[in-house]
């Protein structure tokens, strides 16, 4: 690919090989972010921390409320927050202007969740994949370019160059969230956000879905923020994984580490109230009974908001707030550091995290 | 009319719901279109048989035939439906709905249009109680205030006054259950009960099904998508594709052993198994639309084993070992595979 923008995999080191002093190519501190006003306000993230490194996916995991989409409107510059640091690649999106963040834009594209309704129904594919080039117009500046690009395009996500001049209508689902997933590569970004870019597919093609996008990070080194209620999926597709409650972050650390030994009793929860395929009746252990739904955001609860759901809750959680942990052996590893926000962090081997824990 | 008088004698019986050469023809503006083509089954009392399909594989029309609420642009062709002995597609308005409630009830997926937005709930909750055991307003409130209590919405009586718009989702599916088990039906059928909701909130309302069939003896028919609900909380299953069964009997087993590749190419393209950073197993292309369903074999575009023999003839139904069957030409490949 010549003078295509798009980031070359190789000198972007891909998945994991970069050192872990590296500059992170997405680093999110302590942003807060509210809504409304006076008693009607509406905390949707508190203090949020997340980091992403060139080439690897991040999950974002949570139940409706827990402020992850807002965190990803956050991280597209859409969202200013109240307070705290949006870093990408070292710079600030909510300090740029004018042609600076024209330029910016480029880097971090989405892809939504629901095809049917996130295309122009009278766009072909070809315009559709082609429309972000009206906008940042010195990309791919002639005519002929633009379709040859376009045919290189749909090829990468797994469509036909025959399919340029069809219609939303004429694609089925899975056709048209590569015809999304296309769209949002035109221009050659570093990370896309996908939010739920499955969960309205079909299971069969849901998997061909999953296999674009893993494609796509392998070729092009693209960096991935994934967010899903579906754990499974999750745990497939993600390096890192960020569980989110009512605007917290509680755990965060690597894929294995989450999902083997989760340190939040909110974690473990979701696991097992995720239900599991295991047909020979062992099951995924123990079934957590949490007691209750989600709190209002509007009336979060004291100390930990985890507190009114959660079985392992005493007079300490509604007084203080709990403290970042770490998994002993997971910091000084070089690797992620597995930590979770919780008094009453579950398995043995935990310190009451340093410097800049990852959660709270 | 009591509902024993209805209901078939437990265990030992026929089974609550048969379901048999069911045909739904639609007849839509540019023709007609087969969505149902000979589906069959059929649910004991306190058994759950779950209808797994992808979007358009006919398991909601299946449904919505059998407690007789098809669009009027939908016609039931061929087949017989019985429900605790009676047959309900030869039935009239009245006796239908004498049927509703007492002997058959279900849930649908989305609460909120299904509740009426301008009464209260506890009132909508009485309104069964009413009709069908003539109970005065209040001595049905109260069954209501009852109701709503077994079904875990805290506070009832002070509840039972709220508009439906004032609850959760959540609890909006479990106001949806109490008034479908209200008259204690003999089947239950749940059309795709918790794909709104959030996890952990799924699994409270899973519980809660399971709980109230229990309790009740009921046969619950669970229609859904989702493979690991139907892994967890059903006894049997049929696979159903473009219109057409391909596959049932009993989940442990098909989930083990699948004996049609559809089930098969299902299975492995979950990613709860897979190993990071390998591709899915991914079944290519999509489902076919119900108005260029093949002659020959329903999942011939889709299907890695496809030979001469599948384009020319539809494979039937054949028993494929204790309780299952599957229609395909080379389910025995399968099970040597």
């Amino acid at each position: 690919m010549p003078e295509t923008p798009l980031p070359d995999a190789t000198a972007a080191d891909p998945r994991g090989g970069a050192p872990a002093t590296a500059r992170p190519l997405l680093d999110v501190s302590g942003v807060t972010k509210s809504f409304g006003h006076g008693r009607r306000r509406l905390t949707a993230l508190d203090g949020v921390d997340v980091t992403l490194r060139r080439g690897e996916t991040l999950g974002l995991v949570g139940e409706s409320g827990c402020g992850k989409s807002t965190l990803a409107r956050v991280v597209l510059g859409l969202e200013r927050p109240d307070s705290g640091t949006v870093r990408f690649d070292g710079t600030d999106p909510f300090a740029l202007k004018g042609k600076e963040l024209l330029a910016w834009r480029r880097r971090v594209q989405m892809v939504f969740q629901d095809p049917f309704a996130s295309l122009n129904a009278r766009m072909s594919a070809a315009d559709l994949i082609g429309e972000p080039w009206r906008t940042h117009r010195d990309i791919v500046p002639t005519a002929r370019d633009r379709e040859r690009r376009v045919r290189e395009l749909l090829s990468l996500v797994g469509l036909r160059e025959s399919d340029a001049y069809r219609y939303p209508n004429e694609f089925s689902g899975g056709q048209r969230q590569r015809i999304g997933i296309a769209r949002a590569l035109a221009l050659g970004p570093d990370l896309i956000v996908c939010d739920e870019p499955v969960s309205a597919l079909d299971l069969s093609v849901q998997a061909q879905v999953l296999n674009v996008l893993s494609e796509l990070r392998e070729r092009l080194g693209v960096s991935y923020v994934f967010i899903s209620h579906d754990l499974s999926v999750v745990r497939y597709i993600s390096d890192r994984v960020t569980v989110m409650y009512l605007g917290k972050v509680i755990e965060h650390g690597r894929t294995e580490d989450v999902f083997d030994r989760p340190l939040h009793p909110y974690t473990a929860a979701l696991m097992s109230a995720a239900p599991a395929l295991d047909v020979s009746g062992a099951s995924n252990g123990e079934e957590i009974r949490l007691r209750g739904e989600i709190p209002s955001p509007f009336d979060i609860p004291s100390g930990c908001r985890f507190r009114t759901r959660c079985w392992k809750s005493e007079e300490r959680c509604a007084e203080h707030a709990p403290p970042a942990v770490t998994r002993d052996g997971t910091a000084d590893t070089g690797q992620e550091p597995h930590q979770g926000l919780c008094h009453f962090p579950l398995g043995a081997g935990t310190t009451e995290a340093g410097v800049r824990p990852r959660v709270g | 009319m009591k509902p024993s008088q209805l209901s078939a004698p437990p265990a030992t019986g026929r089974p609550a719901l048969e379901v048999e050469g069911l045909c739904v023809d639609l007849h839509t503006p540019s023709g007609t279109v087969r969505a149902v083509d000979g589906v069959g089954f059929s649910v004991r009392r306190g058994h759950t048989l779950a209808l797994l399909g992808e979007s358009g594989c006919g398991k909601s029309m299946t449904a919505l035939s059998v407690v007789g609420l098809l669009d009027p642009m939908a016609e039931v062709t061929d087949g017989s439906v019985r429900v605790s002995g009676t047959d309900v597609l030869t039935l009239g308005r009245a006796g239908r709905r004498k049927l509703a409630g007492p002997v058959l009830s279900i849930v649908f997926q989305d609460a909120l249009a299904a509740l009426n937005p301008v009464q209260p709930v506890g009132r909508q909750l009485a309104e069964p109680f009413r009709i069908h055991r003539g109970l005065s307003r209040r001595r049905a409130e109260e069954e209501a205030v009852e109701l709503m209590r077994r079904v875990g919405i805290p506070e009832p009586r002070l509840r039972a006054r709220s508009y439906p718009h004032q609850f959760s989702g959540g609890m909006r599916q479990r106001l949806l259950i109490a008034m479908a088990v209200a008259l204690d039906p003999d089947v239950l059928i749940a059309d795709e009960p918790t794909t709104a909701l959030d996890v952990t909130v799924q699994a409270q309302i899973m519980r809660l099904l399971r709980d109230l069939q229990t309790e009740r003896n009921m046969a619950l028919v669970l229609i859904t998508h989702d493979l690991a609900v139907v892994a967890q909380r059903a006894d049997d299953v049929v696979v159903m594709y473009g219109g057409n069964v391909v596959e049932t009997g009993p989940v442990a087993e098909v989930f083990a052993r699948p004996r049609h590749p559809y089930t098969k190419g299902l299975l492995d393209s979950v990613p709860e198994h897979a190993v990071r950073g390998r591709p899915l197993p991914a079944v290519p292309g999509s489902p076919p639309e119900l108005s260029a369903i093949p002659s020959g074999c329903v999942f011939q575009a889709r299907c890695p084993m496809a030979r001469e023999v599948c384009v020319r003839e539809r494979p039937r139904q054949v028993s494929v070992g204790a309780g299952r069957t599957a229609a395909c030409h080379f389910s025995e490949e399968l099970d040597h595979a």
